[in-house]
């Protein structure tokens, strides 16, 4: 996709750059993560070698939170400031969010099976994060809804990312708030009393980093996707479905 | 809205309405995932979860039943668990168990979870 320097300004350069900058940031952090998560750091004492999941299931878990942040930050700028940008950034945001709120079930369950015993168990953590996974969905969905006013539509999507938000906390205090087979979460204390073995801890960091870096590479690259034709110089035969989006929203 | 757009927001907010009844009732018992062996009633027949740690020096297998009594600290129950069992089981650990407690005082369970700690640590004991 060359053609945003031909028809656009220093803006599509700088955004280039910070892509590319990004991308590479990703990459390196992602080699850092494998090398420490595979190699370096030890396996659990109790849970083996399984226990290196966490370096996915955790950083995909804080993506999913804060893909949700930026959705629901994207929702009050669209309604405070209409269409635009903010309504395809939480968008593609929001794509990234049920990735990887998916991503987390899907690992934790690999997780469970041989640590807990079970693949899944309708424990208040579990059903927080699935209930989250819904949310996203719905938001997702509801710009699709049939018939009605698009704008409308687009602002009611937006209220659903805003007030949708309110289920993070409550997947995150889940573990602390009841009873639940999930153990309460190891990273939030005070620096030095964080129980887990350095390079266990920099592996995770590492992990983060890269998922945090390919979070936002992601979704700049999806909110350029979905700009309205116009604004592109050589549009390419086809329609995403992020631009039928946007033509049926304007 | 055009009458094609409201029939499904009406079949949402019919099911949604239907819904919040049964999920208010299902809150309270639902919001407590496990019972500790005090919290346990009578038995009643009923297939619930209990949860607590494995007392030291109970658990051993026989036949296909996995047997160990389970404390939370106050009370301790007996358990008789048939089925699966997560390889990292150990004495002392907290577990989550899915039976009914039988008219024995022995809870039979047919389903057991074993909980982890936050703390990650190498086999050497370093951290």
């Amino acid at each position: 996709m060359g053609d945003e320097l031909a028809g656009n300004d220093a803006v599509a350069a700088g955004r280039r750059r910070l892509e590319r900058c990004l991308g590479t940031g990703a990459l390196a952090a992602c080699a850092a993560a494998l090398a420490l998560g595979l190699v370096i750091a030890p396996p659990d004492a109790l849970q083996g070698e399984t226990q290196r999941l966490m370096y996915v299931h955790v950083p995909a878990a804080w993506a999913a939170f804060a893909a949700f942040a930026a959705v629901s930050g994207a929702g009050a700028m669209r309604l405070w400031r209409g269409e635009g940008v903010w309504e395809r950034l939480g968008r593609a945001a929001a794509e990234l969010g049920a990735g990887m709120t998916a991503l987390t079930i899907a690992l934790g369950s690999l997780w469970g099976r041989p640590v807990w015993g079970v693949w899944w168990t309708w424990d208040p953590r579990l059903t927080a994060t699935a209930a989250m996974l819904l949310v996203l969905l719905a938001y997702l969905a509801l710009p699709y809804w049939p018939g009605g006013d698009p704008v409308r539509r687009a602002r009611l999507t937006a209220a659903t990312g805003v007030a949708g938000f309110a289920v993070v906390p409550v997947v995150h205090f889940s573990v602390l708030w009841w009873r639940t087979l999930h153990q309460p979460p190891t990273f939030l204390r005070p620096p030095g009393q964080v129980p887990v073995h350095p390079a266990m801890f920099a592996a995770l960091i590492a992990a983060a980093v890269a998922f945090a870096l390919m979070g936002a590479w992601v979704v700049l690259r999806r909110v350029r996707d979905l700009e309205p034709a116009p604004a592109r110089a050589a549009e390419p035969a086809g329609e995403s479905c992020g631009r039928v989006l946007v033509r049926s929203a304007a | 809205m055009s009458p094609g757009g409201r029939l499904p927001l009406l079949l949402v907010a019919v099911t949604a309405l239907a819904m919040t009844p049964l999920a208010c009732t299902g809150l309270g018992e639902g919001l407590t995932y496990y019972r500790t062996p005090s919290e346990l009633r009578p038995a009643g027949g009923e297939h619930v979860r209990l949860g607590g740690l494995v007392v030291p020096g109970t658990a051993h297998p026989d036949g296909r039943e996995l047997h160990f009594s389970l404390t939370d600290g106050t009370k301790t129950i007996d358990v008789v668990h048939t089925g699966y069992r997560p390889p990292v089981f150990r004495e002392g650990q907290g577990v989550v168990a899915e039976g009914v407690l039988g008219a024995d005082g022995r809870f039979r369970s047919d389903r057991l979870m074993v909980k982890h700690s936050e703390e990650y640590r190498a086999a050497d004991g370093s951290r």
